[in-house]
């Protein structure tokens, strides 16, 4: 009971008040990039969760039963980026040859991902914070949930943008950040609401 | 041909004119996360250079030898490696920068910056220039950084690394939460944008696929889905 109860709290801690994108600002290059479109901004978050629950159930075994057994912890950075980039390659051929409608769906992002640091970040937070592998993976899950539910609320905002009257020397990157920060401080409200739940 | 440009060029673009930040829009993850206070930003600025410079020379002094259809992940494992030693001496020598900058110092391995200097200069030029061309961009960076962070901790606390400006009452602790770092972000490309709209330059906007590290390989350029921020600013 305990433990269902943990996991729940890290996945609704890590989709509403550790948000990677509006709190952590992990991942800002997409949220700002592919984000003026609903659908590139959903496909890229669905490429997102997929790679980054994959990097994790990968990484987690190597850094368990290899790095750490042999001293060699302090390698997790550039092992983890290796793997991840060569992983991100291996599923877009996998992809491509044999699930060709979701090669067409998610396989355009997939690139882009490899240096992304939302993954890196997720991968690496989960070592620093010790989690086992299904506190791991849940985290993850909802580091995703919640790159997506940011990426979708901001894609709604940014479309109403388009139609907005905006001050000449705000037109651009400047306005789309204030509304990030708008965005983000409706985030805000959700402070304290995970310890609340579950008191 | 770049060779030939006076060094001290490949350095000062760095910090105005092609200001990695401000102007280039590069490497916005680590710039809003650690600029809550000045002596974070520093730190932030600090490793970035190093790992910059270091790995601009190497991988300048590499670029005949490094096979070009394998050179990113070359350049990834090259960056990675001084972002490990980087990361050593920090928990070493300042375990409170270490402490401040958590999970963002392994993330410099990530930073577009590095990555995009290695592809976009290094790759192509000498050892001394590509060592300017980090310092450069390494400055600019750190300065882009000093800058937002100066303008959140000050109004966000009232005070810069612990002495106090103006009483705390009247400070806005929203400018240290992360909205602020979006806000402050924004308003200073405005600032940029207006200075280099009164030189004739373009716009900064953000970097698209241009200088995106991952140009070649990636398939949203051919087929024009997105990158889409630049036809807006455009238009």
């Amino acid at each position: 009971m305990t433990m269902t109860k943990e996991l729940m709290g890290i996945l609704l801690t890590a989709i509403l008040t550790e948000n990677f994108l509006l709190s952590k600002f992990l991942g800002i290059c997409p949220f700002l990039g592919v984000s003026k479109k609903l659908n590139t901004a959903t496909g890229m978050s669905m490429a997102v969760i997929f790679v980054m629950l994959l990097s994790t159930a990968v990484t987690y075994p190597i850094n368990k039963f290899i790095l750490v057994p042999s001293g060699l912890a302090y390698l997790q950075t550039i092992v983890f980026i290796l793997v991840i980039a060569a992983l991100v390659q291996l599923v877009e051929i996998v992809l491509k040859k044999y699930i060709p409608s979701l090669y067409s769906a998610l396989g355009i992002y997939l690139p882009l991902i490899t240096t992304n640091c939302a993954v890196l970040g997720v991968v690496i937070l989960n070592v620093d914070n010790g989690y086992n592998f299904a506190y791991s993976m849940i985290n993850t899950l909802g580091a995703g949930l919640g790159f997506l539910v940011a990426m979708v609320m901001f894609a709604g905002v940014r479309e109403r943008l388009e139609s907005c009257d905006v001050p000449k020397f705000l037109q651009g990157l400047p306005i789309t950040l204030v509304a990030a920060s708008l965005t983000s401080i409706s985030f805000l409200g959700f402070t304290g609401i995970v310890d609340g739940i579950f008191d | 041909m770049a060779d030939k440009k006076p060094l001290v060029k490949e350095f000062t673009k760095g910090l105005i004119a092609e200001n990695p930040v401000l102007r280039l829009v590069l490497g916005t993850c680590p710039t809003l996360a650690v600029s809550t206070s000045v002596m974070g930003a520093l730190g932030m600025g600090a490793a970035a250079s190093i790992v910059l410079i270091c790995s601009n020379i190497v991988i300048s002094a590499l670029r005949k030898i490094i096979p070009g259809k394998v050179r990113i992940p070359a350049y990834i494992v090259i960056i990675a490696s001084f972002v490990t030693i980087v990361q050593m001496l920090v928990k070493a020598f300042v375990p409170e920068i270490d402490e401040s900058l958590g999970v963002y110092l392994p993330l410099i391995v990530v930073n577009c910056i590095i990555l995009g200097r290695a592809e976009a200069f290094a790759g192509k030029n000498s050892v001394i220039a590509s060592a300017f061309d980090g310092m450069g961009m390494g400055v600019g960076f750190t300065a882009a950084l000093l800058a937002m962070a100066f303008i959140r901790e000050l109004i966000g606390t009232g005070a810069i690394n612990g002495t106090q400006i103006f009483p705390a009452d009247f400070s806005m602790l929203i400018f240290i939460l992360p909205p602020g770092g979006f806000f402050v972000f924004g308003m200073l490309i405005a600032v940029a944008n207006k200075l280099a709209e009164k030189k004739g330059k373009p716009k900064a906007e953000l970097h698209g696929c241009e200088s995106c590290p991952m140009a070649a390989s990636c398939s949203l350029i051919n087929s024009g889905e997105s990158c889409d921020v630049k036809e807006a600013t455009v238009k």
